[in-house]
């Protein structure tokens, strides 16, 4: 299987599902002739040309309404935000319109748009451009929300969310996209919404990561396997709907969980998930569910604050250890 | 800090517990999981572990003496720990005797009144110290007990007692690996060795009436308590009646012989045969094979075939699952394992309990005919007497015949007259043309 980077994944899905129907477009800010912010677009609109690769004004709640009606019309759009963080201007149209849309007209509108962009932190954008927004648009029914992790899961879930008829909001991580892994060259290849990957099995703690989290909780777990402990890492990949059958099934077996994650605490998705795990798997919990979370802060811009701010591999190693009573 | 022993909960049903042996002095060092004691409970005889390390500093309840769940009866402790608060707990007067509250509410009004005045039965026994050891556990429990969810349940399923347990979570919390080391401990090792108890120390006390023979008095085993307790629910409240058949065994005693000659290993007996065919009968007759419970009459779908067995002290029942679905040889393996078990108090509480019918079979001593007591809440027993060659008249010739005599005890409240008799009337047919079984 070739190794490929997660913008590469990412780019693969999207030419195979511009090519395989011709109702999916794509638009969004220098997403067409400067190729993507982040390269993400490269050579789409060479290869489908101005109708299908739209460059679009700087106008959030615009394009996203644009997007909206055209889904609403039969079309299929990919709706790329420059990044997540621009996505708030266009939250009118997200949860007023698309999340809503086929509720409020009885089942006569599906929306089957993707809303996509880089999400979280990256490197010294400080508080405005640092943002991990899951939770919020997790929060609303009728949003899909899918966070991939590695390039095969990039493609895959992307390639899913743009054929689902319903409205998705994929959150790719900014710092992740030159993040290599083996993806199947297959333009068949898709992964499930709502099934969540196990990604290294273990015995002793469960650690639910997305995102940004799991390769840092692989390291994590890879430290503490020398330290006689077995970790079990689950990455949902999609939020929303979360298979939380798979982490409940997890945390029967270990008893104890660690729920990683750069977001804030408070009303997050870990503060969620640990909520099911109490309801459904209470009497098989030997210690109290652990999050580690980012900053309850805004993203500081000095480089040394905003290390401290994003969870790393030594706080979960630490938060592994006290759920399993080592410390 | 000083670490109160108490009376653990050794068993489903154990109420109270008997110290049999003290396997440790006063003063001998104590170490967690070391066995500190043997326990009678109401079926088996139990090692007790020590769940803290340190100095067993003091006893509280002699050999032979019982005690309640959850009281205090000995403490563990640093040699040179200050004790006598915990001595002063328990040497301090007991508190009015709470009245037993479920007992009474259940009763109506005017028997109530009846009951509140003069002690409730139950709460004679171990009356004070019951009380006291209320208190103890309630003063020590101020603190509010800390468990992780997966160890209580884990305790709950194993039947431990979390207030006999030290958690070595934070704070104290007891968590999944206490509970564990708790469970691991008491079942490695056997509880054999428990038997050898000193009977040259008993001896008859001297009666000051001339010509009246001596006695003595020993302290009631739990078991024997346990079957004391359990008869006189038995006969007093279930409204017995008899049933006598005669059986004629010569095909049965025939077909015994055929089997134990293709294989010698075998060893089918007469009661193996009885219980297959009481199985089979039981089957045809549902209705025997019912129970009385509280609002509804209970019929089972399988016959599980109550076997009693005479262990030292008493007797017990051990259970042979769906004996009508088993062959004669899986039936007597099962038996013959099961009550070396018992004899040597080694069934798990689900292998003496939840029967649908008893047999009770005192043919190898001798005994002709006999009736049972009925094993509450099963709905029947059956009594079963010895195979003897007797002469009996067979168009109009005396011949002999091997003959044995069954007595059925039914529960007139689930099996009237007629229900047994025709159960009796399917019994005795197989049993005398044991082909039917194959049919």
């Amino acid at each position: 299987m070739p190794i490929i980077t997660i913008r590469e994944a990412l780019n693969q899905a999207i030419r195979e599902e511009l090519a395989r129907d011709e109702n999916v477009f794509l638009m969004g800010e220098e997403v067409a002739a400067y190729e993507g912010a982040y390269k993400v677009t490269k050579g789409l609109l060479k290869e489908f040309g101005d109708k299908r690769v739209i460059d679009t004004p700087i106008t959030e709640l615009g394009f996203a309404g644009l997007g909206v009606g055209a889904a609403m019309a039969g079309l299929r759009p990919i709706i790329e935000f420059m990044t997540f963080n621009f996505s708030i201007l266009a939250t009118d149209q997200i949860i007023n319109s698309a999340a809503k849309m086929l509720y409020m007209s009885g089942g006569q509108f599906k929306i089957p748009i993707v809303f996509r962009g880089p999400g979280g932190s990256a490197f010294q954008v400080s508080s405005q451009h640092s943002q991990a927004l899951e939770s919020w648009f997790a929060y609303f029914p009728g949003l899909k929300v899918v966070m991939p992790s590695t390039p095969a899961d990039a493609k895959g879930l992307l390639k899913s969310s743009i054929r689902d008829d319903d409205p998705v909001i994929f959150i790719e991580q900014e710092r992740m996209y030159g993040n290599k892994g083996e993806v199947p060259n297959d333009e068949d290849f898709t992964i499930p919404l709502g099934v969540a990957d196990k990604k290294r099995e273990g015995t002793d703690v469960t650690i639910v990561a997305r995102s940004l989290m799991v390769p840092l909780a692989l390291k994590a777990a890879d430290t503490l396997a020398q330290q006689g402990v077995s970790c079990e890492v689950i990455d949902p990949r999609t939020i929303r709907p979360l298979d939380i059958e798979t982490i409940v099934e997890s945390v029967k077996k270990t008893n104890r969980v660690v729920v990683a994650e750069e977001s804030h605490p408070f009303c997050g998705v870990g503060a969620e998930i640990s909520s099911e795990i109490m309801e459904r798997a209470f009497d098989y919990l030997d210690a109290p569910v652990k999050r580690v979370s980012g900053a309850d802060a805004p993203m500081p811009y000095a480089k040394n604050l905003e290390n401290l701010a994003i969870p790393g591999v030594d706080r979960i190693v630490a938060a592994v250890r006290e759920v399993a009573y080592l410390e | 800090m000083a670490s109160q022993v108490i009376m653990p909960k050794l068993s489903p049903t154990m109420e109270e517990g008997v110290v049999s042996r003290w396997l440790k002095k006063e003063g001998d060092k104590v170490s967690m999981g070391e066995p500190l004691a043997e326990i009678d409970t109401d079926k088996a005889t139990m090692e007790m572990q020590a769940l803290a390390n340190g100095v067993l500093r003091k006893i509280l309840i002699n050999e032979g003496e019982s005690a309640p769940l959850g009281q205090l009866i000995a403490i563990v402790g640093e040699p040179d720990e200050d004790i006598s608060s915990l001595l002063n707990q328990v040497a301090a007067p007991a508190p009015k005797a709470q009245p037993p509250q479920a007992q009474a509410e259940k009763v109506e009004p005017t028997a109530a009144k009846v009951e509140a005045e003069k002690p409730a039965p139950q709460a004679t026994a171990p009356q004070g110290n019951g009380s006291q050891a209320a208190e103890v556990t309630e003063k020590t429990a101020s603190g509010r007990l800390i468990v992780s969810p997966l160890a209580a349940r884990i305790a709950a399923e194993a039947g431990i007692d979390l207030r006999s347990l030290q958690g070595s979570g934070p704070g104290g919390r007891i968590i999944k690996k206490d509970i564990e080391a708790a469970i691991s401990k008491p079942r490695s090792v056997p509880v054999a060795q428990g038997f050898p108890r000193a009977v040259e120390t008993r001896s008859f006390q001297q009666v000051a009436t001339v010509g009246a023979s001596p006695y003595r008095d020993e302290p009631m085993s739990e078991i024997r308590r346990t079957i004391a307790r359990r008869l006189v629910t038995s006969l007093g409240p279930i409204p017995h009646f008899f049933l006598t058949s005669e059986i004629e065994m010569d095909r049965a005693a025939e077909m015994r012989r055929g089997i134990n000659a293709l294989d010698p290993e075998l060893k089918i007996s007469f009661n193996d045969i009885v219980i297959k065919v009481a199985a089979a009968a039981l089957i045809q007759h549902p209705e025997v094979n019912a129970s009385f419970q509280e609002k509804v009459i209970r019929y089972y779908e399988r016959a599980d075939i109550g076997v009693a067995v005479a262990i030292e002290d008493g007797l017990i029942t051990p259970v042979v699952r769906s004996a009508d679905r088993k062959s004669l040889s899986e039936i007597a393996g099962e038996v013959r394992e099961l009550a070396e078990r018992a004899r040597s108090r080694k069934l798990r509480p689900e292998e003496y309990t939840g029967a649908s019918f008893s047999i009770s079979n005192l043919g190898m001593f001798g005994i002709d005919e006999f009736t049972a007591v009925i094993n509450p809440p099963e709905g029947a027993i059956l009594a079963v007497g010895a195979v003897t060659p007797k002469p009996v008249v067979r168009e109009n010739e005396i011949v002999i015949r091997q003959v044995m005599r069954v007595t059925m005890s039914c529960d007139h409240r689930v099996i009237d007259g007629a229900t047994g008799a025709k159960f009796l009337q399917t019994f005795r047919k197989i049993l005398e043309n044991p082909l039917y079984l194959v049919v």
